[in-house]
């Protein structure tokens, strides 16, 4: 006889607990705008299978939680439902005896107060004002709205350089985002319900990579406008190459000696090499975009003056200044702003950092690029210091990954306190205090002291990189709404008040993405058109290849690789490897094509034109 | 050409054939339900289902194209058991009490379930319910929706309304107004599109035959009706009556037999109308009130609901001339009431319309010495005329030909082409060349302004009369008038006088006219009304005697003022609602 057996899931539950993960990647890919009701329920309904039965609360009360939330999806309920649900979910979360009960009445709960106004529109009116609103995940996520299924299916009949005229109707910097774009687009991709989402940002890497040099469409006709574009970033560029289509004559200044604002001088070569950003760069040139370097607007020109000589003004001067850690010490001598650092490199002034101890401040994605180019710059020692964990840092987690595959040494729970220097006014090292982490307020884990004392780090250069700002000082003198230190305009990117003037990009947004830098450029080059008594539409006539047929099974998402780290530390050339054309050509079928499966054959998810 | 092969029959294609009509071309139709070419084709009945060899999923046939190669089965025993699974699926959110269904007899879903033999549905019945006005004249039952979403697409891509969308998520998912509004809030121009599109019977047209029974019954009622000129092109459909056969005649002898006292063909009000605004034009023409925009016919009520929610600002650019319906209810109630010695209040004016916008129109007010009432009592559509003359269980073979009553009877062809797109204006060309020039033209001088195909856009001519040059332009369906108008707005043409009618192909494919499932009518009608014209004796709205008699006798000339207090109306003495 045995006196003990070891355990081993039986077949029912090996199930389940796959189809636990299905639901997982389902949750994931979920699209907003459902009406959130109809949501409670069957999250509660999935909440009530969890019930050991013991307790009343729990095994009764979800029951008739899940009964109320019904009547109010029939129509069925009145005010008092409502006001009975909330008493009866609140006595659960008091009275249940363990989370999975009190929990759940908490989730019915938190809906019930914030949601409110549905649920008062299903009593009063029988009916939901929420509607389906992503007909194709990809294209309603991508703030440019780039023809994604479109591209796709382009890169898998190896049709590149289609791909990338389809990709410029929205988006003229195809390299560029195909090395460094955020990819909203995969958050919510349909693929996630399968098995993973379509690496769409790897795809388009692909087209740039193998489509070579693709000319622009021809200029319309000129219509004899000019049109004045300050600050030479992805906004303005955009911009300009979307209003010489158009057939407006457009003028960028740019105040540093190259184009491409953050992407030359915030974005580190081993990210975006500078020779392929100048493809982008160099297209967009290519539709007759004047441009006057040097130039810096309220010192050499103002609004005003490019009032009067031109007939638009499109201010995209990015968000170029550094935020202050507000600490003693912070004026030494090699304490840089991650901006300034970063600037500097994409200067070709390179720092010599070698043998150095190098601090960074912050968690975002401007640390780990300063972080991992401080390392190639031959420093000894690269930290990132950071106030929280991990995973509350704001950069993406293959950055992260990136740095420390680099040997960047992560001090997490660290919060900045004073700066050490030397006699020569030199910094020596960061005393930081120790933190723990602690409740979660708004959806984010605060942090507290430990009470420990202050640990030094010593460093011979620190970076601070926890954020940046915008240099608005001139634009308010000129009258240009400036509010929370952002340019503020109407939702058409203009001001009521000063008509023919307008903004986008990080300028107007604070501190975002090349990607959405891009989309504010198109709804300001579709607006200055009309401000300029015109209606051109940008199109794109490359023949979007018809959905396949076939099956689609599970596949598994092909990742890019990256260089050796012990190699790829040593230069500043690309980090990332292009995928193969076979890879390219598994990943692009991949795709569920939303465009002509589901919602997107009806409600559309295609902008032919704009 | 692509080569495929569809139930062991090989065929050859062209590139781009959806499998669907790949199938029919082989003589194999595959059922349908949502499918509406080039308006619907969204796949969401999953009806049209076949199967592709080597493929384990089934594909829909409406909106795929063949490739080379393609090896499809329509009716595999696993094709089957999915479309069948679909149409009892679709059955049981559908109130199929077909009895006492508007659409039973002309109703895909019905047709098809019975062809599937569907006989037991297995499963739970939830019926959807929603509150809706029914006085309003377009009725929607929320138990007979399939979600098809015709309505909408038909809505949104041909009329540019967006009166209906989908409204809630999830399963709960169905159609309703759009931003949940109520149906009376929103600009409805009441065309009735989405009612001709429907496959089933969620959407139809208020129904009015009661009160018209009712008033055949009441003795002190002198019921006098009027027929639009697009019905007679229609009728006959809905009674399995041929073209030929199907005679305006005929109809007015169904009326006759109905227990309506007195007939007459709009097509006389018509001519009167060509009077009135022909004059109007001429005379606005020449004062230079067109140079910079033009003036709008005003005879379909569809067009003028829209143009006042949509472009309220341009409402002065249209015809003050009432529609012939109201022009005919307004002279049936004084002129002709006179005539016969009977009391406007007696008079019960009738009129049958290939429409439901003019159920709406008829609202509108009539004032005339000390009576006051409506022009036009009760509007029936041309599928209600013939749902009477079925419950009068009369055998549409025995119908005779009768002429109208006296007094309004004749009436032209210009008069008959009314009910075409592009048929107001050529009428009204005819007539002025001859007010302008003091010669009538060739009859058919002015045919360019016919619509050469169904879905044409926009029609332009230049016209000489005498020494002037009209610039026209005829526009149906109220998305390519919105086009149209956008384009004259900014400044891009420039008209002197445009027709605009709210349905494609103008009233010929109204929404008050019989339902044929997924086939667009209206230029095969209008082809009839132009043979019509083509053979009638009087060519000219001018030259009809008995229009000549009324002015002499009653309205004195055209924009008299005796005609502007009864053949006029004031587009701004009711409201519309705006926006959506």
């Amino acid at each position: 006889m045995s006196r003990l057996e070891i355990s081993a899931p039986d077949r029912a539950q090996l199930v389940i607990e796959g189809l636990y993960k299905d639901l997982e990647r389902r949750i994931e890919s979920s699209p907003p705008g459902l009406c959130p009701v109809d949501m409670t329920r069957a999250f509660l309904e999935m909440c009530h299978t969890h019930t050991c039965g013991k307790c009343v609360p729990c095994r009764i009360g979800l029951w008739q939680l899940k009964n109320l939330l019904t009547d109010v999806m029939n129509g069925d309920a009145t005010m008092d439902t409502l006001d009975l649900m909330e008493e009866l979910a609140v006595s659960i979360m008091e009275g249940a005896d363990c989370a999975i009960g009190y929990e759940a009445a908490h989730m019915v709960y938190k809906s019930l107060i914030g949601c409110r106004e549905d649920y008062e529109e299903h009593v009063h009116q029988g009916r939901c004002t929420c509607h389906y609103s992503q007909p194709v995940p990809c294209v309603s996520l991508c703030p440019a709205h780039v023809d994604i299924p479109g591209y796709i299916a382009l890169v898998g009949e190896g049709r590149y350089a289609d791909a990338i005229r389809l990709i410029r109707k929205d988006n003229p910097f195809p390299t560029t985002c195909g090395f460094i774009c955020e990819h909203p687009c995969e958050a919510r991709c349909r693929r996630n319900i399968v098995d993973d989402a379509v690496n769409i940002r790897g795809l388009k890497r692909m087209a740039a990579d193998y489509a070579g040099k693709v000319p622009p469409p021809k200029c319309g006709p000129s219509t004899g406008k000019r049109v004045a574009i300050v600050g030479g970033g992805p906004g303005g560029l955009s911009a300009a190459y979307y209003l010489q289509l158009m057939g407006h004559q457009t003028t960028v200044f740019e105040m540093l000696p190259k184009l491409g604002g953050m992407l030359r001088y915030g974005i580190p070569n081993y990210r975006l090499p500078k020779d392929r950003l100048d493809d982008d760069i160099n297209a967009i040139l290519e539709t007759g975009v004047e441009v006057i370097h040097g130039k810096r607007i309220g010192e050499d020109m103002t609004i005003q003056s490019l009032r009067e000589e031109y007939d638009a003004v499109l201010i995209t001067i990015g968000a170029s200044t550094d935020k202050k850690l507000g600490i003693e010490g912070e004026h030494a001598d090699g304490v840089l702003s991650a901006v300034q650092f970063l600037r500097d490199v994409g200067k070709e002034q390179n720092p010599d950092l070698t043998g150095q101890e190098v601090a960074v401040i912050g968690g975002g994605n401007v640390s780990m690029d300063a972080v991992r180019t401080a390392k190639r710059l031959g420093a000894k020692k690269v930290s990132i210091v950071y106030r929280r964990r991990v995973a509350d840092m704001t950069a993406l987690p293959a950055e992260i990954e990136g740095a420390v595959a680099e040997g960047i040494e992560v001090q997490t729970l660290m919060a900045p306190s004073r700066i050490a220097t030397d006699e020569n006014g030199h910094v020596t090292g960061i005393y930081v205090t120790p933190q723990m982490i602690s409740k979660i307020k708004d959806g984010r884990a605060s942090v507290r002291p430990t009470g420990e004392p202050d640990i030094f780090i010593p460093c011979q250069t620190l970076i601070v990189a926890i954020g940046q700002d915008i240099e608005y000082q001139h634009f308010e003198e000129a009258g240009v709404p400036v509010q929370r230190g952002k340019i503020s305009t109407q939702k058409y990117g203009g001001f009521d008040n000063i008509p023919g003037v307008f903004a986008g990009g990080d300028c107007a947004s604070g501190p975002a993405s090349v990607i959405k830098a891009i989309a504010a450029a198109k709804v300001v080059a579709a607006n200055i058109d009309e401000y300029l008594g015109f209606h051109h539409v940008i199109s794109c006539d490359v023949e979007i290849p018809e959905a396949r047929l076939d099956d689609r099974p599970p596949c598994g998402r092909v990742n890019m690789t990256e260089r050796e780290a012990c190699e790829r530390v040593c230069d500043f050339n690309g980090v990332e490897n292009c995928m193969t054309e076979a890879e390219a050509k598994q990943e692009a079928s991949r795709c569920l094509r939303c465009d002509h499966f589901g919602y997107g054959s009806f409600k559309g998810g295609r902008e032919k034109l704009w | 050409m692509v080569n495929i092969t569809i139930d062991n029959k090989q065929i050859s294609v062209p590139e781009g054939t959806t499998i669907m009509e790949a199938a029919a071309s082989a003589g194999i139709p595959i059922p349908k339900l949502c499918y509406l070419k080039d308006i619907n084709e969204i796949a969401a009945c999953r009806v049209c289902l076949v199967e592709l060899e080597g493929m384990d999923k089934l594909i829909t046939s409406c909106n795929n194209v063949v490739k080379e190669g393609m090896v499809l089965y329509t009716n595999s025993p696993k094709v089957r058991k999915a479309r069948r699974r679909n149409v009892e699926l679709i059955l049981s959110q559908h109130d199929g009490t077909c009895s006492s269904c508007v659409r039973s007899g002309n109703c895909a879903l019905q047709t098809l379930a019975n062809d599937l033999n569907i006989l037991d549905i297995p499963f739970k019945q939830r019926l959807e319910d929603f509150p809706w006005d029914k006085d309003f004249p377009l009725i929607r039952d929320p138990k007979k929706c399939i979600k098809c979403m015709r309505c909408i697409q038909v809505c949104d891509k041909i009329q540019d309304l967006h009166i209906w969308d989908v409204t809630s998520t999830g399963s709960r998912t169905t159609i309703n107004v759009t931003n949940n509004k109520k149906i009376t809030e929103v600009s409805c121009s009441l065309c009735g599109q989405c009612i001709t599109h429907c496959p089933v019977g969620a959407l139809r047209e208020r129904d009015d035959t009661e009160k018209v029974w009712d008033a055949i019954a009441d003795k002190k009622k002198v019921v006098v009706a009027q027929v639009a000129p697009a019905v007679r092109a229609a009728w006959g459909e809905a009674l399995g009556l041929p073209l030929e056969e199907a005679t305006v005649g005929k109809i007015m002898d169904s009326l006759k037999r109905l227990g309506v006292d007195y007939v007459f063909d709009t097509s006389f009000s018509a001519d009167l109308t060509i009077m009135e605004e022909g004059t109007e034009f001429l005379e606005r023409f020449t004062k230079g009130e067109l140079k910079l925009r033009p003036m709008f016919t005003s005879c379909c009520p569809g067009w003028i609901r829209f143009i006042k929610s949509q472009y309220p600002h341009l409402v002065p650019q249209l015809s003050s001339a009432k529609s012939p319906q109201q022009m005919f209810g307004a002279v049936m109630k004084t002129y002709f009431a006179e005539s016969i010695g009977v009391a406007p209040e007696d008079i019960f004016t009738v009129s049958v319309m290939p429409c439901v916008a003019k159920k709406g129109e008829s609202n509108m007010e009539l004032f005339y010495k000390e009576y006051a009432g409506h022009d036009t009592d009760i509007v029936l559509t041309t599928r209600e005329l013939t749902r009477m003359i079925r419950s009068a269980h009369i055998d549409p073979k025995t119908l005779v030909d009768r002429e109208c009553d006296p007094l309004m009877k004749e009436y032209s062809g210009a008069g008959v082409i009314f009910g075409a797109t592009g048929g107001v204006m050529e009428a009204a060309l005819r007539s002025a060349h001859y007010l302008v020039t003091g010669r009538n033209p060739e009859p058919d001088a002015f045919k360019i302004v016919r619509s050469p195909a169904f879905g044409t856009g926009v029609i332009e001519a230049e016209v000489k009369l005498g020494d002037a040059t009209v610039r026209a332009a005829v526009v149906s369906g109220l998305g390519n008038t919105r086009k149209l108008i956008e384009a004259i707005e900014h400044g891009e043409v420039h008209y002197d006088f445009v027709e605009v009618m709210a349905c494609p192909g103008g009233c010929v494919g109204g929404g008050g006219q019989p339902i044929h499932d997924g086939e667009e009518l209206a230029h095969e009608r209008g082809k009839n009304l132009y043979f019509l014209d083509e053979h009638s004796k009087i060519r000219f709205s001018h030259e009809n005697p008995d229009v000549l008699k009324l002015y002499e006798d009653y309205m004195e000339k055209p924009c008299s003022h005796k005609a502007h207090m009864l053949l006029h109306t004031d587009h701004n003495a009711w409201e519309m609602p705006r926006g959506n």
